[in-house]
């Protein structure tokens, strides 16, 4: 059979060579070995004062976009709930009153829009389902709690404030705005 | 009176220092262990984590102190304590330095110069052996239980080659007492031409130091508490300071072993040129003294390196290694030289 990698040993039971035996050798290339690791570079990041740095395209904490005057874009379609393989996303749906129309784009909004972000396994296809580009995953992480509740994130925190938008210009990669592209041809089909 | 004031102080002194260095010794390991393992270790109390050591010293003192019901109760409590008090006992004998001259007045920097000197420490770290024994043995646990019969074993499997170690040592010097040992190995490099007993003692060093790992239930010799197996060996069943006592008591017997390594094979206080830079003679003391720490803290620093290199051997692997291997060989170092002495007529 052949090898998978090069660096597959045969081994076998033979007696240890008195050289063996004596562990002296061994010993002296164990604590070579050690001592050079004293000098090397730490692999440690010191979380708080450095962040390591995150991809371009870092699926992080979620966030529910405005458009360009600040009403969300949203429509509650649920096609982001259907996406999602995790089943994290609900929402509830309702219709836009006359003089919301600064609020909310289209004629239905979303009510009540609900992220389990420990179900959440930030796959992306929420941001692929979504027509209306209202969805998007960020590099922000998502910060720890204390209890479950504290997980289920709602328009609250999800969606993003008019006047502290989060860029995701990162995340429109090439790539990605062609298979929109594409996608929105196929729909018109 | 000064007499008595003067050995108080170096007492008070010794026990501060031997103290304040096991707590650090719990520090350099946990940075060593982390650097070897491209880590960064403790690094948030204080500036470079140098406070860590009074954080986890705090923490053991705030912990909930658990005795179990089964548990012989005074045993139990009796064991870290006598831990501890042997570990401080081996310090006394050892000499931090030559002597200080003020006032006219000759005061030694060691404790006491017992004429039985190495016997006195051999005594007193065997007596160590009874904390862990009746520590484990009063927890009423069989992990615990398990931990001390595996530190008496191994205890008494390595005394014997540690004791034949030392006996070539000592007919090469011809004295028991740490002090004459010392002031044997004086000069060095230099006008005068004298080496450290390691360079007549190899075979012997290696002995001891494999043995002094042994005794100090370090790795590869920690199968006395060897949590893999035993939870956590003879202080499964502890907490609190009592504990921090165990812990303690293992850093002060390796900073012992260390002054007892640097003594016996590496010249104690002497150091190299010591008679040919023209200093005074309270120049050289302080300068040994300082030498004698340096080789106390490498020695420190090359236990934590080889506990982070070495995996533990196994419990046959260990008896082998003590009973046919490390004992034949000191017998037969002892055998070797006896003869080379004999025939050099010394």
């Amino acid at each position: 059979m052949e090898a998978l990698t090069k660096r597959s040993k045969v081994v076998s039971d033979k007696r240890m060579t008195f050289a063996e035996r004596i562990y002296l050798p061994a010993v002296l290339s164990g604590i070579t070995i050690t001592i050079k690791h004293l000098f090397k570079k730490k692999a440690t990041i010191s979380y708080p004062e450095v962040k390591r740095e995150f991809s371009q395209v870092y699926r992080g904490q979620h966030v529910l976009k405005r458009d360009d005057k600040g009403a969300e874009r949203c429509t509650a379609c649920g096609l982001c709930a259907v996406a999602c393989p995790a089943e994290a996303i609900t929402m509830n749906a309702a219709e836009r009153k006359k003089g919301e129309e600064g609020l909310y784009r289209e004629e239905k909004y979303a009510a009540i829009y609900e992220i389990n972000m420990l179900r959440c396994i930030f796959c992306g296809l929420c941001e692929e389902a979504c027509p209306k580009e209202a969805i998007f995953l960020t590099d922000r992480m998502v910060p720890t709690d204390f209890g479950r509740d504290g997980f289920v994130y709602g328009k609250d925190k999800l969606v993003e404030p008019v006047n502290d938008r989060v860029d995701v210009t990162k995340r429109q990669t090439k790539a990605v705005i062609d298979f929109k592209q594409n996608k929105r041809l196929s729909h018109n089909k | 009176m000064s007499f008595l004031l003067y050995k108080l102080l170096l007492v008070v002194v010794m026990f501060t220092i031997t103290l304040v260095v096991a707590m650090y010794a719990t520090y350099g390991e946990r940075k060593i262990a982390a650097f070897l393992q491209d880590r960064l270790g403790p690094n948030r109390a204080g500036i470079f984590g140098v406070l860590q050591p009074l954080a986890d010293g705090m923490k053991f003192f705030m912990k909930e102190e658990i005795i179990p019901n089964t548990a012989n109760k005074f045993l139990f409590i009796l064991g870290p304590g006598v831990a501890m008090i042997t570990a401080l006992m081996a310090g006394v004998l050892i000499p931090w330095g030559g002597t200080l001259e003020i006032g006219g007045e000759v005061y030694s920097l060691q404790i006491a110069d017992l004429n039985i000197g190495i016997l006195y420490v051999f005594a007193v770290v065997s007596i160590g052996v009874y904390g862990i024994m009746i520590g484990g043995w009063a927890s009423n646990n069989k992990f615990s239980l398990l931990g001390a019969i595996r530190a008496s074993a191994q205890m008494i499997s390595y005394e014997l080659a540690m004791g034949i170690a030392i006996i070539s040592l000592i007919i090469m010097t011809g004295t028991l007492s740490l002090g004459d040992i010392t002031r044997l190995q004086a000069g060095g490099v230099g006008s005068d031409w004298n080496f450290w007993n390691v360079v007549y003692q190899p075979v012997g060093f290696l002995l001891f130091i494999t043995c002094a790992f042994a005794e100090c239930n370090r790795a590869p010799f920690d199968l006395a508490e060897c949590e893999t197996e035993l939870v956590g060996g003879y202080h499964t069943e502890y907490s609190s300071m009592k504990l921090g006592f165990y812990m303690f008591a293992e850093y002060i017997n390796m900073f012992v072993s260390s002054a007892v390594i640097s003594t016996l094979y590496f010249g104690g206080y002497n150091f190299p040129f010591m008679n040919d830079l023209g200093l005074d003679h309270n120049t050289i003391t302080i300068l040994g003294t300082v030498f004698m720490f340096g080789k106390v803290f490498f020695f420190i620093f090359f236990f934590i390196w080889v506990r982070w290199t070495l995996p533990r051997f196994r419990y046959d692997q260990l008896m082998n290694l003590g009973w046919k291997a490390l004992l034949p060989l000191s017998i037969v170092n002892l055998l070797v030289t006896a003869v080379i002495l004999i025939l050099t007529g010394k």
